[in-house]
């Protein structure tokens, strides 16, 4: 049975403010639980296979498999070789926008204006994309592995004519969303603005992140359950580690 | 209901530089240049054809599907859209298009991905993915990439719409015999292409058939 987010099951705690970038390597069986600290927060997300970084998060096998746009309690996060990465166990806001990528510098510099080291020092406008390539190249990774990401705290909706609409303040300050991981998985993430985000400052909400022992997936676990390709999915992840 | 806006091409196949058919289930890789018109016809209908771009001058930029869906607000593709690079650039835009809507969400079928939506043992048959990466080990103008270059591609006559409350359906096809998609690269592009072999759904009515390429010179 996984366990639940309990102080006994704690391993660490770190705080990243809004707009900036972490990346960790999450071993197999623990889970994050990632806090909206502000109220409005964004944390895009990349997944890798830390011990074959060429597996990684495949956003339309994703979406394919469970029949979705979006991310929620019971999904998971497929790689390219039909494996689950990570896994929604527990989801205090019930939409993850996967469809929308991240910023660049340029999209920030057209929203919000310009923002350096030089002139605002830590309080810079930093974007997703760079963050997230600062990160990738701390693990030998680069523009090339720049994939789609999971936009947790974000929800973009479509119309029947397919135009998006951004949800402002979908994620309350202090909502949670709990991430397992079903494999030893690099985890990247940026805290920088959604790029439809409707806001014109700067001021991205921090996310803090709450490590936890999930340990095992249990035989009724909600994602394996929640449809039969996920039962499927986590038949391969088991016999990737046998 | 949705109305799909069709836009015809005056352009005759006769004076086409390049004029090819690609078969179903078979990659098809080719150089566009900056100017040049680049058509891809259905010959028989309702065929999703997985589509990749890379700028030849330096493949680390490539198709963005996000980017082209962030920068335009808009999920699917036709008349007008353009196709934007991992670096924010136009590679294309579309500029004629007889179906009408065009998919970027749904990705490229796969061994492996077939083994969870459908079955363990579907994992033989034949996929987009497999003829992705026989084209980058085969193609002598794919000698630089690697599987790190595959990433979320276009499914040319495919239909796939996302609902308001975000469920992701496979409907059938809006595609049928004749029907083409035209797009004038806005910068020196290589095309990578799988004409999909699926098997386990609608998208190719169950019965992939071959493509048409054809390629003209700026006029």
């Amino acid at each position: 049975m996984s366990k639940p987010f309990r102080n006994e099951n704690m391993l660490w705690e770190e705080t990243i403010p809004g707009g900036n970038h972490w990346s960790g390597l999450m071993r197999r069986g623990s889970a994050l639980r990632l806090t909206d600290l502000g109220g409005g927060a964004n944390c895009s997300a990349l997944f890798y296979n830390a011990e074959d970084k060429l597996e990684r998060y495949n956003l339309s096998d994703t979406l394919k498999a469970q029949h979705t746009a979006f991310l929620s309690a019971g999904n998971v996060v497929y790689s390219d070789m039909g494996r689950v990465l990570a896994s929604v166990i527990d989801d205090g806001v019930g939409w993850h926008d996967s469809i929308c990528g991240v910023t660049d510098a340029a999209m920030i510099e057209e929203k919000y204006g310009k923002a350096t080291f030089q002139t605002h020092r830590n309080d810079m406008f930093r974007s997703g994309k760079d963050g997230l390539l600062i990160e990738l190249a701390k693990h030998g990774l680069g523009k090339r592995d720049l994939t789609a990401t999971v936009n947790f705290f974000s929800k973009v909706v479509p119309d029947n004519a397919g135009n998006l609409s951004f949800i402002a303040d979908h994620s309350k300050l202090g909502s949670t969303v709990d991430i397992r991981f079903d494999m030893n998985v690099l985890f990247v993430i940026s805290t920088a603005p959604h790029p439809l985000d409707t806001k014109t400052t700067y001021a991205p909400a921090g996310v803090k992140l709450s490590a936890y022992h999930a340990g095992d997936v249990a035989r009724d676990d909600i994602c394996r359950n929640s449809c039969l390709q996920n039962g499927r999915g986590f038949i391969n992840t088991e016999r990737y580690y046998l | 209901m949705i109305t799909q806006v069709i836009v015809e091409s005056k352009l005759d196949p006769k004076n086409a530089v390049l004029n090819q058919i690609c078969h179903a289930g078979d990659p098809w890789m080719a150089e566009v240049k900056k100017g040049q018109i680049f058509r891809i016809v259905d010959t028989e209908g309702n065929q999703a054809v997985d589509t990749l771009f890379y700028s030849s001058a330096n493949a680390e930029e490539r198709y963005s599907a996000v980017d082209t869906i962030v920068r335009q607000r808009q999920l699917y593709l036709t008349t007008s859209s353009i196709l934007y690079s991992s670096d924010g650039n136009a590679m294309l835009t579309i500029v004629a298009d007889t179906c009408g809507r065009h998919d970027t969400l749904g990705g490229a079928c796969s061994a492996e991905s077939n083994t969870t939506r459908y079955d363990l043992a579907k994992r033989p048959m034949h996929s987009c993915r497999d003829s992705f990466m026989h084209a980058l080990n085969t193609c002598p103008c794919a000698s630089h990439m690697s599987k790190r270059d595959i990433t979320g591609n276009i499914n040319f006559f495919m239909n796939v719409p996302v609902t308001a409350d975000g469920a992701l359906v496979f409907a059938d096809g809006i595609s049928g015999a004749g029907k083409y998609v035209e797009m004038r690269a806005e910068m020196d592009v290589v095309v990578l292409i799988s004409n999909c072999p699926q098997l386990n759904n609608p998208c190719n009515g169950y019965n992939p058939t071959p493509i048409q390429l054809l390629i003209w010179n700026s006029h």
